[in-house]
């Protein structure tokens, strides 16, 4: 998990297919308790998506995570890996084909990382020249250097032992995993990278997952489809995030996933993503009448100077075009990237307390004109058309 | 009793030839120097007795950990006898196994060993609750079965404490070991009561004693330390 832009690939031990999951009329009540934990859950998590859990704390969304592997029997209903049922099978070899990774992370303090991301593979009886070619593999996987092999997790950071968990969770390529919080334990910013490359990751090995956490916004971010539980664990929505922001399925959800859910589809949304203006550009030595007629004709009523290269060099004004020639202009120019999150490029926006910001391609080109009227107009657009398109996360990030 | 001592005084040193510091019944380096070879054979017979009942003592306490922590319900009554046990006199004790075990050297590891039982036993419970939470589901939920978690988990990480439970036992045996003479085991506490009014003898014995239990203590600390690499690096 590093910010490297070409990963290897997961390696050769690496080949299985997702499993699909699903969760049939799913009942669990405690004994004692009157009310169930979990009340007639049913979802299903096609291959290869990130399901996330989110809910209000006592709304059982880890106790639903904990049935996909037994860790909590089920009063009633089924549960489905593959079309077959997990109730058949012997809890710890089922275990074993899934992945598990927990907020606390739970690494051994007495093993080294190398044992610690070999533990399942060696339940599986895998020969010790595979389990350290795949510990070797999964460090790189996880940006590890290969002498953090023989380290304790006593001498890790926490962002170390959060790979390494997630590592560990991923060592015997399970088609499914299960992950509770797998980033809560550690500060915003560290999160912020762990999620990002965690994302990346994903897009890679496409793994089916189900995800819990209490915050929307990290289930906005993650998961490719979101169960909103209530307490009492009633399903009260499983959409996608863009559905979830969209359309609500009722106040509950509309609370939990905030007031500023419109802010919060910015999220979703790269500025290349949405309709941009042409930019009025114009060159050092062009006409000044032509200039001007550009300028005039674009919303904006400014002309943009470009370099030989096409990259923004300022905004120039009416008076600025005064002359028969553009000539050289120096400025101050507030740009944004096509690769940019459209909540982040708002923000730039702010900050440069401007109306329009030039965005820019990959190679620092002029590629159009980001205006606030834009993004106001996306926030109040109503209906989930144009949203749907968005691609799901792991695309995103793997972009 | 008074046969034996008798005629061991007369072992230990014969008063006819007594001269200067030891006449005075003092403490006499050059005699030291000359007899400390006397006290070899009670020295091993002493570590012997401590040997043997810190292993018989933690074989039968582990045991009984183990199976108290998958039954949680015996753990008080396990406490509650071992602890009763560990209250009776060791004179008091010796004189009950007299006529069960009889004099000599297994009355006196039978002893030892049950004072050695309540701390290892509680040391060993206590290493196994204290293994953390979250090890602990997490080896559940990546598909050890409770034997796995226990011998890959659970006890590795309770080896710190029942290590210390094992420490504590040893110096303690070592000291109750000096009475075992009683039940007519040897050991170091048979030397001293042979001549107690020589103070050459009593501190020569006693230093022994001392540095038999330092020596162990010190043997145990090297074995934690060489057999738990991730406790030096952490700590």
């Amino acid at each position: 998990m590093t910010s490297e832009p070409h990963r290897p690939p997961e390696g050769p031990s690496a080949h299985r297919e997702a499993a699909t999951l699903e969760l049939r009329h799913i009942r669990k009540q405690y004994a004692g308790t009157a009310e169930p934990a979990i009340d007639d859950l049913s979802l299903e998590v096609p291959a290869g998506e990130i399901c996330v859990l989110v809910g209000p704390s006592g709304c059982g969304k880890t106790t639903a995570m904990r049935l996909v592997n037994r860790m909590i029997e089920p009063t009633s209903g089924d549960i489905l890996i593959d079309g077959a049922s997990i109730m058949d099978r012997h809890p710890a070899e089922l275990r074993r084909e899934i992945g598990y990774a927990i907020q606390q992370i739970g690494l051994f303090p007495h093993q080294t990382v190398a044992d610690n991301i070999a533990v399942v593979p060696k339940l599986l009886g895998w020969d010790r020249r595979r389990v350290s070619a795949r510990v070797e593999e999964l460090l790189d996987l996880i940006g590890l250097e290969p002498a953090m092999a023989a380290r304790y997790p006593g001498q890790l950071s926490g962002g170390q032992r959060q790979r390494v968990g997630v590592a560990r969770a991923l060592a015997a390529d399970p088609p499914l995993m299960l992950m509770d919080e797998p980033f809560g334990a550690i500060d915003p910013i560290s999160r912020e990278r762990l999620q990002n490359e965690f994302l990346r990751l994903q897009g890679e090995i496409r793994k089916t997952i189900v995800f819990v956490t209490h915050d929307i916004d990290e289930a906005i971010k993650m998961g490719d489809r979101i169960a909103v539980l209530r307490k009492g664990g009633v399903l009260a929505q499983y959409a996608t995030p863009a559905e979830l922001l969209m359309a609500p399925a009722d106040e509950f959800v509309e609370d939990f996933v905030g007031a500023d859910r419109a802010l919060k589809r910015l999220a979703l949304q790269r500025v290349r993503d949405i309709d941009l203006w042409d930019a009025p550009t114009v060159r050092v030595g062009d006409p000044g009448a032509q200039a001007r007629e550009r300028a005039a004709a674009s919303p904006i009523g400014h002309a943009l100077l470009v370099d030989d290269d096409g990259r923004p060099v300022s905004w120039l004004s009416a008076t600025d075009l005064a002359a028969d020639t553009v000539r050289p202009h120096e400025g101050r120019l507030t740009t944004v990237e096509l690769d940019d999150i459209l909540r982040d490029a708002l923000a730039d926006l702010l900050q440069g307390q401007v109306m329009y910001g030039v965005v820019t391609d990959g190679g620092g080109r002029v590629a159009g004109v980001l205006s606030v009227e834009v993004i106001s107009g996306f926030l109040t657009e109503q209906g989930a058309g144009s949203i749907d398109e968005a691609p799901a996360p792991a695309d995103r990030a793997a972009q | 009793m008074t046969g034996p001592l008798v005629l061991a005084q007369v072992v230990i040193r014969d008063r006819s030839k007594d001269v200067g510091c030891v006449a005075k019944d003092g403490l006499c380096p050059a005699w030291i120097k000359d007899h400390i070879g006397d006290y070899m054979s009670p020295l091993l017979r002493h570590l012997e007795l401590t040997v043997v009942s810190v292993v018989a003592g933690f074989l039968i306490a582990f045991a009984l950990a183990l199976v108290a922590h998958r039954r949680r319900w015996l753990v008080g009554p396990i406490t509650g006898v071992t602890g009763v046990m560990y209250t009776i006199p060791s004179l008091a004790l010796f004189a009950i196994l007299l006529p069960v075990t009889g004099f000599g050297f297994v009355t006196g590891v039978v002893a030892l060993t049950s004072y050695n039982l309540l701390v290892i036993f509680r040391n060993v419970i206590a290493g196994l609750d204290n293994v953390p939470e979250a090890a602990l589901d997490a080896a559940r939920g990546m598909g050890m079965t409770d034997r796995q978690r226990l011998w890959r988990v659970e006890l590795p990480l309770a080896v710190p404490e029942i290590v210390a439970g094992v420490r504590v036992a040893t110096t303690t045996t070592v000291g109750l070991a000096a009475l075992a003479f009683v039940a007519g085991a040897g050991g170091l506490g048979q030397q001293i009561i042979l001549d107690q009014n020589f103070k050459s003898n009593i501190v020569t014995a006693s230093v022994l004693c001392i540095l038999l239990a330092a020596a162990l203590d010190l043997l145990i600390l090297a074995g934690e330390r060489i057999a738990l690499p991730w406790r030096r690096v952490t700590e």
